[in-house]
This record gives C-alpha cells, structure tokens and sequence, in this order.
C-alpha cells in the first residue's frame, strides 16, 4: 500500500463555478498513472464516500491525456454565502491525500 | 499546406493581477493580431457582483490597462479585455472604460472603442421567465420571479458573437461585461474566418494565460490558432508549454475536462491530441465544436444582510477537550442575551468557525477528532441590519469571552482577542443565487453595444 500523496504530482481542490467544487488527482510518470488505473481504486464510489456525498452527485472523468482524474461535486454551502469556509474551494482536497493504493511502491 | 492562421496573446488570469512588461513586449514583437486579458471570475465570490466593486484595485487595473492599450495602439491591433472588473456588470465596465479614457488621455491616444454590457434588467428577466425561456442547470431548482426580484444584479454571460460584432463595427478597443472566459479570442478567431472548434479551445487555453506554462506564475501566453489546430508557447524564455502543463489548463475550474458548455454549442476534446513540438511549444489537434440551441447563462447575486465578525482564539486544553458542548452554551446564552435587546431570532444568525479543528472543511473534515494544541474562533453574526449584526455580535463575543466549563483553570477568561476592537463591520454581504440558463436566439439582444471615439 501506498499513499496517494506520496506518489501523485497534484491532489488539488477548486471551484467549477459558485455552485460546485472539482478535485483533480494529477501524475507526471504515465507508466505509474496507468499502474494506479490498473489498481481501479479512483472512482466516483471513492470520492463519494471520503466526501459524504452522494455517487450520483458526482461528474467523474477519467482524463488520459492529462495523466488525470477529476470529480466534481455539489458544494455544501454555495461559494461566500452565510457559513461558507472557502470562497474559492482550494482547501478541500485533504482526503485525497492519504488514499491507500494498492501498489508495492516505496514512498 | 499553407493555411489562414492568428496570433493572439493573453497577459494574465485575471487583469490587475499583473504581467512582466519583458514578455509583453515579445509578444508584440511577434505582430499578434490581437492582445488581451480575461478581466474577471465568479471565484473570489458574491461580493463584488453584489457590490459592484471591482475585484482588483483601480491602480493595479490601470497598470496593465495601460500598457496593454498603449502596445495595442502603436502596433494597430485590437486590444479586448473581457468580464471587466471582476463581476463584469455595468458599475465595473464604466470602471474600466474610465481607466482606458484615462490612459489615453495622458497618453494622447486615439481610438474607437466598445463598451459591451451584459447586466440584465429585472423586466426583462421576468418576461423570459414567464415565457418559459429560464431553464435550471443540473439540479438546480425552477427559477421563481420572487428570485428575480430579490436579486441585486443579474449578468449574462455573452458568447464571442458581441465581440464579433464591435470588430466587425470596426472598434479597436473593445471591453466586454460577464463572458464566457473564452469569448475575446474565440471572436478574434472566428473574426478571421477560423472554424468555432479551433477558436473556442484557443480561447479556453488563453483565458488563464500562463496557467497553461510551467512553472506557474502570471504571465502572458502566446497562442496561435489554425484551421485544424492551436499552438500555444509561453513568451517568458523561463516559462515552456509541455503536454501535460496543457491538458491541466484544460481541467482548469471546469467540471469536466473534455466537455465543456459554451453558448451555443459543446467543445469536445475527447478526441484531441497534444504533442510537443518543441521542449515549450504544444500543438493541439483534433478538437470538436457541436452547435447546441443557443444558451445564455445567468450569474446573479442578492442581499444576504449584514455581517459582523470577531476573532478569538483558546489555547486551554481543558476548554479544547469540549468544544463542542462549550459552543452549544455559548450560542444558547448568546440567544438569550439577544432575545433580551428585543431583537427576533429571525433577524439573526450567528456562525462560528472553529480553525484548527473544522474551520476549512467544515463537515467534510476526515478529522474532526484530532486534538489540537489551539483553536482559533470567527465568530460572524449575518442580520437583518447592521445594527443587529454588530449588537449581536458584541454578546457572543463576551460570551465566549466570559462563559464557565467544567473543570475551567483560566478564571480571568477564555479567549483570547488578538485585536481591540474585536469587533469587525463588514457591511453587507451577497449570495450567488443563479444556476440558469436563458434560451434566446439572438446571441446579441442582452448584450448592447456602445461605440465611442476616444
């Protein structure tokens, strides 16, 4: 097993407009991203679970090209309205860091 | 083969956040056809379509204004700033365009310029509503016309065609209201006869600049577009375009990465190709334009009353090991208190932010349990009336202050106040409201356009 962090280029969060929040997961090495595609354990179930919501809120893409995964997902509160934490959704990427994958890499 | 193609530069994101006036000066070397800079976004939040405020200052906006404008005049080309002012509704275009009046003036410069705007009047909004032509996004719910009037501002997002329009009109200049990010250069594509797939994917890679080079900072990017193709590199010698640094533009704050709505039709980059032609020049291939029912989409902000805040801060284990019974005391007392001034407990509603525990993340914090050595508190009060906001505040804020816990060793107080006065006016504060799009036909009829000699 191997953290996420410890083997990704980014795991960043960002808004996709007012309403949404998009989380991209981010490699540079295209042997290790397919390795990590291989394992199948970046998926829409994963990041509704590690976020609370539902999987049928999710917009999950697979993007090859960019050695990337994106999901996107409703906000809780909408960007900078009453009880908002974070107007442009850049501090919600945090679970994504300690992902377990299932690969023999060391860290 | 020898085909048709334009050069077109973007200074940076967003305009105010500043350029290395160095790479400008490549990039007018290289004759563009045209210079530009996206001027706003919908992420620094409500408060400036709510205000009218621009997003960065008059200073910073007249930096990059100037020189922009000033390279545009003296090399013949046009200049097109679009979303001006953060929030691209009419307060910040007539910011702008007194900016660029300002320039010219001192700079003896003359032009024709466009002013397009994209603020929308409530009684036209309420006639599209009532003609079933506003339709919800995703699960947005049905728009009502008590929304409509609640709303402070309400903004269009324009498609390319208004800029098509004022180039056509000959206008050299030409500053736009709420757009589609792309929108300046995918008109100055299309102007020129390239094809919509080409254009819009141009002008989505152009919108953030040098968000689309490594390493990353605000700088201009230079990007030139063909029949069938985009090439982009990046004019600071310091900065390169690598496949990769592209395709992270193309998940740039969009909901998905190879569909992306535009008015009036989808960019598809499923299919596309990048490929290095250089160790910092990418070409892009393979792109597709879908024409969809012609859409506008609305951004539009009301009133969510007036806020007050304070920061406090606990550094007491014991106070930390029961935060949350503690909070629960706090926000009941505090009620009482209030409720004693005579104030309704709907004219009020008291926010508290616990950093170093939940306070980024809220209910999505995976951590919630971790033991932290201090805890930082905002405190917000949002009312009715700033009045309101600034007594209720005052008594949770003593509250906090002076509230007993089991077990307390910190006999004096529980917080502490890293400012006098802890009290913070912030005045009125907005929401985002909108998640809708208008089907209209004519993609110009909300976005009129003002010429003016300058």
């Amino acid at each position: 097993m191997v953290k996420l962090k410890h083997i990704a280029k980014a795991c960043k969060s960002k808004n996709a407009g007012p309403f949404h929040i998009t989380l991209d997961i981010m490699f540079d090495k295209p042997a290790l991203f397919e390795q990590v595609r291989e394992t199948g354990v970046i998926n829409a179930a994963l990041i509704a679970q590690l976020y609370g919501v539902a999987e049928t809120d999710i917009l999950f893409t697979e993007y090859a090209p960019a050695l990337a995964w994106k999901a996107t997902l409703p906000r809780r509160i909408a960007s900078g309205a009453v009880g908002d934490t974070d107007v442009y959704g850049a501090q919600q990427h945090a679970p994504l860091l300690d992902i377990e994958i299932p690969l023999d890499i060391a860290a | 083969m020898t085909r048709k193609s334009v050069r077109m530069m973007s200074a940076s994101g967003i305009l105010g956040y500043g350029f290395p006036e160095a790479s400008l000066q490549a990039a007018l070397a290289l004759k563009p056809d045209m210079i530009g800079v996206d001027g706003g976004s919908s992420d620094p939040g409500p408060h400036y379509l709510g205000s009218g405020k621009t997003l960065n200052s008059r200073l910073a906006m007249k930096r990059d204004l100037g020189l922009l404008l000033r390279g545009a005049i003296a090399n013949g080309i046009p200049m097109m700033v679009g979303t001006c002012g953060g929030a691209g509704g009419t307060p910040h275009l007539a910011a702008c365009a007194d900016i660029i009046r300002e320039v010219a003036a001192e700079h003896g410069l003359h032009f024709k310029m466009a002013l397009i705007e994209a603020e929308q009047e409530q009684g036209f909004l309420l006639e599209q509503l009532e003609a079933g032509r506003i339709k919800p996004l995703g699960n947005a719910p049905e728009l009502r016309a008590a929304d409509l009037k609640d709303a402070v501002r309400v903004v269009g997002m324009m498609g390319p065609e208004p800029y098509l329009a004022a180039l056509q009109a000959g206008a050299q200049v030409i500053l736009g209201g709420r757009g589609t990010d792309p929108a300046p250069w995918a008109a100055l594509a299309m102007h020129h006869g390239l094809p919509p797939a080409p254009a819009w994917y141009a002008g989505k890679i152009l919108e953030c600049a040098c968000n689309a080079a490594i390493p990353k900072k605000h700088d201009c990017l230079m990007v030139t577009v063909g029949e069938d193709y985009v090439e982009t590199e990046p004019l600071n010698p310091e900065l390169r375009c690598t496949p990769l640094s592209v395709a992270v533009q193309a998940l740039h704050e969009n909901a998905s990465p190879i569909i992306r709505y535009e008015p009036g039709g989808v960019v598809d980059s499923s299919d596309c190709r990048i490929e290095a032609l250089t160790d910092r020049r990418v070409r892009i291939t393979g792109m597709r334009w879908t024409e969809r029912p012609y859409t506008i989409k609305l951004e539009g902000a009301r009133q969510a009353g007036y806020s007050a805040i304070a920061i406090a801060a606990t550094r007491d284990p014991g106070l930390i090991g029961q935060l949350d019974t503690f909070m629960d005391f706090v926000r009941e007392s505090t009620a009482t208190k209030v409720k004693a001034l005579g104030i309704a407990t709907e004219d009020y509603q008291l926010v508290l932010r616990l950093y170093g525990r939940d306070g980024v993340m809220g209910a999505w914090e995976p951590h919630p349990d971790d033991a932290p050595t201090e805890v930082a508190i905002i405190a917000e009060v949002v009312a009715r009336t700033q009045d309101i906001a600034n007594a209720a505040l005052s008594l949770a804020r003593v509250t906090l202050l002076h509230s007993d816990f089991p077990g307390r060793m910190c006999r004096e107080g529980n917080m502490a106040f890293p400012f006098s006065p802890s009290d913070i006016e912030r005045g009125a504060i907005y929401e985002f409201m909108l998640q809708h799009v208008i089907e209209i036909d004519d993609p110009l009829r909300m976005f009129p356009i003002r010429y003016e000699d300058v």
